[in-house]
């Protein structure tokens, strides 16, 4: 079985860390520049979704800006669940823009902050939600032995 | 103006989730035996043969895994390590989605979960989120308190 795809864990909290201060940007920008970010940030979680986690425009800040400054990372992490929380981020901002657009404010403002809140813990604790959700979803949705 | 209601709650959140997940990482918890244990067995015992490993003199240390795991990495070096240098203490990591019905029989709810078993196999007390090296040794010695070396 091949060894998944590795990824540098400091450029996931980067992103993290980006992810959180454009969110938080949305909720309090007037409706028109906020609509506009939020798109950006759709565009940026579909980027790492459909094309691949290192071709986001965080990630390749990432490793043009900040990582030929700090060097080589000391362990590389599994690309999986950061993907998995990529495809999570995308639902709820993706859902957030809808809403917004739709004029459904309140909503859509909730939506944009659950995403917000997941890249706040990932970005300061290094906690990935999507991660922890994954043993309780198998534990569910696996079939029990006869 | 709700939007900045919205951020301000979900800055509250964050905190107050930061707060609680940090102290709860690594927390070694006694797991208390079961009511009518008189003299049956206690609740959860595990034996060499359930986690496919010789169970150690002092303790072992049983660390549940998964493949969305990231923290489990460094809790496998972080044991491995420790029972590498401690006489008697032998660790075994348990992939959990292959072994579901272990998982629920448990309660195992996160990865990476440790249960650090006596050596008699009973699980003394167990901690989910990566633990820090002091937090494990502790529970080592809680595991073989009362036993008296040869």
């Amino acid at each position: 079985m091949p060894t998944p795809t590795q990824v540098d864990p400091r450029g996931l909290r980067v992103s993290a860390t980006l992810t959180a201060v454009v969110l938080a940007l949305v909720l309090v920008l007037p409706r028109d520049a906020a609509t506009v970010l939020l798109t950006v940030q759709v565009a940026v979680f579909a980027v790492s979704v459909v094309v691949g986690l290192a071709y986001s425009p965080y990630a390749q800040f990432f490793a043009r800006v900040v990582r030929p400054r700090i060097g080589a990372p000391e362990h590389t992490e599994d690309a999986r669940p950061p993907r998995f929380a990529q495809v999570v981020g995308l639902i709820f901002t993706a859902g957030g823009l809808l809403a917004l657009g739709l004029g459904a404010t309140l909503v859509g403002y909730l939506l944009v902050a659950f995403a917000l809140v997941a890249a706040l813990l990932n970005a300061s604790i290094g906690l990935c939600l999507g991660c922890e959700m994954y043993l309780t979803f198998r534990r569910i949705a696996a079939p029990r032995p006869a | 103006m709700i939007g900045i209601v919205v951020l301000v709650v979900a800055l509250l959140v964050t905190v107050l989730a930061a707060v609680v997940i940090s102290s709860r990482n690594g927390r070694f918890t006694p797991v208390p035996a079961a009511p009518q244990s008189s003299a049956s067995e206690p609740s959860e015992r595990l034996t060499a043969e359930t986690i496919g490993a010789p169970l150690g003199e002092l303790a072992t240390l049983v660390q549940f895994s998964s493949a969305f795991c990231t923290p489990c990495r460094a809790t496998r070096a972080l044991l491995t390590d420790i029972a590498g240098r401690t006489d008697g203490v032998e660790m075994v990591e348990i992939d959990a989605e292959s072994h579901l019905d272990l998982v629920r029989e448990l309660g195992i709810m996160r990865t990476p979960t440790v249960l650090v078993l006596d050596v008699d196999g009973v699980v003394t007390t167990r901690a989910s989120g990566q633990p820090q090296r002091a937090q494990v040794m502790s529970a080592i010695s809680a595991a073989s308190a009362g036993r008296p070396t040869i």
